[in-house]
């Protein structure tokens, strides 16, 4: 990213020198300001809807290894509560902080400050209440039955309409912008405030308004769920990487031609990807071919960020130490990497053959929408909000309990997922094996994984503490103290692009 | 790449080739090869698939609302792949056509509880179902799948006992003066489980 815009010798010798860097700040300062209420409006009902979907999962959890556990209620039984969950996860907590983080990137990036903040605010207004109605009418039984867009239809309109605001507000944004470069996370952003609302409405029309017939549904349904992970939250994760380890670590991107082939192959093959989730499935057999070639094509677009990301942090793996947001950001960039490779296999035949339909497939979502977006919204949150609050994060304590909770349950979750779905798909392509053992072989790890879920829910809490903290600090009045993460993480003293 | 129509167009057309490949290609193809159409069977003169009856269609919403497809699917995975046939989950693989008169399809991605594309072969009686609902540990010691209570009513017998009352033995037996009857939504569900079978041969599955 270096060649366009590169400051003269004289910027780069003694930037701070230069008046564009003390112009920039106060264009920065601006910016932040006009993002404050909507941007804050969208995390802290983001982190509400991560604590309701924390809750709800570790129902879930405990309910699967202990099914009697309060199922005398019908809104409480575990085909409610479980997809209850990913709803509020999926469109409540990742939703919103992508919104949220997205709108404070393309205003940074483009050099604009955000114009009638109000619309914003109303559009997350109702479109906390489309998650809210969806979410009380999965555990009501409406559901639609549709993986990943269960929030039945008197709901999904609310939350067309008010993402339609953000969207054409994102692409507005992005129309003015003062700044002529365009930088890589802009890309994506572009790209994912477009695919989502075609996405959403496309498979919301063929699939619950006016459903086509038979199993051609199946293939919209992954069509869609698969590209909600790969053409909206991955995009996303991707553009806050690109932008925050850059930043933080005080040097360019690596390598501009890499970012270009990264995002353009990840356009190109990701959206093929769905159909690998109906291998052996009713389906044509070219259509699931070509998903699972696309799935390895997938390979190029992984290896060459993850290339891209390495080479720009190479020594300076150490600044993790100090940079909270940078600790996110790696873990988040490295498990992209994991979640995507680990993808390509499970997307073979011979491969899926033994992990489709068991736990295995639930641990490597959980790589793709926790260990990666979750991790990189983490990161930009403990970023951004200093910076729209002009106040400090209050303990650095419970950043890290937060991380290492995160990072450690994480872990935990996965490799038991992961390795008991191997077993338990194992024992279920072999008939001498009666089915209620390959059950019970399974409970160990079911186990393991309410244990990596409450520990999941003790670094969200240490989140909530810090949250709670900071905002009821604005009641304070600002004053300089030790500048303890910007200082870290803000090292503005390079010539530094964006 | 500082052109954003250049932007606009690259993404507008990546995504537009997935939703023509993946979407409607698929659909044409069905449609022009008549896979979207019921037929005829010539031993029988009957249509496949079968129409369901009223109750066992409301019975589906009863699967629906209350999640089922989370832990169990709807597709039998070809012979060989798998051991899908080895566990007498279906005598053929399944096909498009078995599932035209779904609304929603619920093909299902996980086996937390087995395959029930041919349920009402392995497991015909509606008692056994009822039984298994109230409380799996009766049928399947050691399951994992909850129970559904909420669909039965524990009341009070008057005058006699329910000719639909569940054979409820020590120790799952409600107190002694009681019966446990099953609620319409059970009795439907239970009729849609029965419904539940894709065996019929089609040209498609020689």
């Amino acid at each position: 990213m270096s060649t366009p815009n590169s400051p003269s010798m004289l910027q780069a010798l003694s930037p701070s020198d230069s008046g564009e860097l003390e112009q920039r700040r106060v264009l920065f300062a601006e910016i932040d300001a006009s993002c404050r209420l909507p941007v804050l409006l969208l995390f802290v009902s983001g982190l509400t809807w991560l604590l309701i979907g924390t809750v709800l999962a570790i129902l879930a959890s405990w309910k699967m290894h202990n099914p009697g556990f309060l199922a005398d209620w019908a809104w409480l039984t575990f085909g409610r509560v479980r997809p209850a969950h990913l709803n509020a996860m999926v469109y409540g907590f990742a939703s919103e902080s992508a919104i949220g983080i997205s709108l404070w990137l393309m205003c940074r990036l483009c050099r604009v400050p955000l114009l009638y903040q109000w619309i914003i605010m109303l559009a997350a207004v109702f479109w906390n209440l489309g998650v809210l109605i969806g979410v009380a009418g999965i555990l009501a039984g409406d559901s639609t039955g549709i993986e990943w867009l269960e929030i039945p239809s008197y709901a999904s309109p609310i939350l067309f309409f008010s993402y339609a605001l953000i969207g054409v507000w994102g692409i507005i944004t992005f129309r003015f912008r003062r700044q002529p470069h365009l930088y890589v996370s802009q890309w994506y952003l572009f790209a994912a405030l477009f695919w989502f609302p075609w996405l959403y409405s496309a498979a919301n029309i063929m699939l619950v308004l006016a459903p086509v017939r038979g199993t051609v549904q199946a293939a919209v349904n992954w069509w869609f769920a698969h590209n909600v992970l790969g053409l909206w939250f991955t995009p996303i994760g991707l553009a806050a990487i690109y932008y925050f380890i850059p930043k933080v670590i005080g040097r360019p991107i690596h390598s501009y031609y890499l970012s270009m082939l990264g995002f353009w192959s990840l356009a190109l093959f990701y959206n093929w990807n769905g159909m690998h989730h109906l291998v052996g499935g009713p389906m044509p057999a070219w259509l699931i071919t070509v998903s699972i070639v696309a799935s390895v094509m997938m390979t190029i677009p992984v290896v060459t960020v993850a290339i891209n990301h390495h080479l720009t942090m190479a020594g300076h793996f150490r600044k993790m130490k100090y940079s909270p947001t940078l600790r996110f950001m790696v873990f988040g960039g490295m498990s992209y990497t994991v979640a995507s490779l680990t993808g390509v296999l499970m997307a073979l035949r011979s491969v899926s053959e033994v992990t489709h339909f068991t736990h295995n497939t639930i641990g490597h979502a959980h790589v793709g929408m926790y260990a990666f977006f979750t991790m990189v919204v983490f990161g930009s949150v403990y970023y951004i909000v200093p910076r729209l609050t002009r106040r400090e994060w209050p303990s650095a304590g419970l950043i890290s309990l937060h991380f290492w909770a995160a990072a450690l349950g994480m872990f935990l979750y996965i490799t038991a997922l992961s390795v008991g779905g191997v077993f338990e798909g194992l024992a279920m392509d072999n008939p001498d094996i009666p089915f209620l053992d390959v059950v019970k072989g399974t409970l160990p790890y079911l186990r393991i994984r309410t244990g990596a879920a409450f520990l999941l829910a003790i670094g969200h809490t240490a989140f909530l503490i810090n949250f709670v903290w900071i905002l009821a600090r604005l009641w304070r009045p600002y004053r300089q103290a030790t500048p303890m993460i910007i200082a870290a993480t803000q090292p503005e003293s390079g010539p530094i692009k964006p | 790449m500082n052109y954003g129509p250049l932007l606009f167009l690259g993404v507008f057309l990546t995504l537009a080739s997935s939703w023509c490949g993946l979407v409607l290609i698929p659909q044409l193809q069905l449609w022009k090869s008549g896979g979207l159409e019921a037929v005829k069977l010539e031993k029988t003169g009957e249509f496949y698939p079968p129409m369901r009856s009223g109750l066992a269609e409301h019975g589906r919403e009863v699967y629906r609302a209350n999640g089922c497809i989370y832990c169990h699917s709807q597709q039998v995975r070809p012979k060989g792949f798998g051991g899908d046939f080895l566990r007498n989950w279906g005598q053929r693989r399944s096909v498009g056509r078995d599932y035209l008169r779904d609304k929603p399809v619920m093909l299902g991605t996980m086996r937390t509880g087995p395959d029930l594309t041919n349920i009402s072969l392995r497991q015909p009686s509606a008692s056994w179902h009822m039984l298994h609902l109230y409380n799996p540990q009766i049928t399947s010691p050691g399951s994992i799948m909850p129970p559904f209570r909420f669909l039965f009513e524990t009341r009070k017998i008057r005058r006699m006992r329910s000719p639909d009352a569940l054979d409820l033995k020590p120790p799952f037996a409600p107190p002694p003066g009681y019966e446990v009857v099953p609620k319409p939504e059970a009795q439907l569900l239970v009729d849609y489980l029965l419904s539940l079978r894709a065996v019929t041969p089609l040209p498609e599955t020689e």
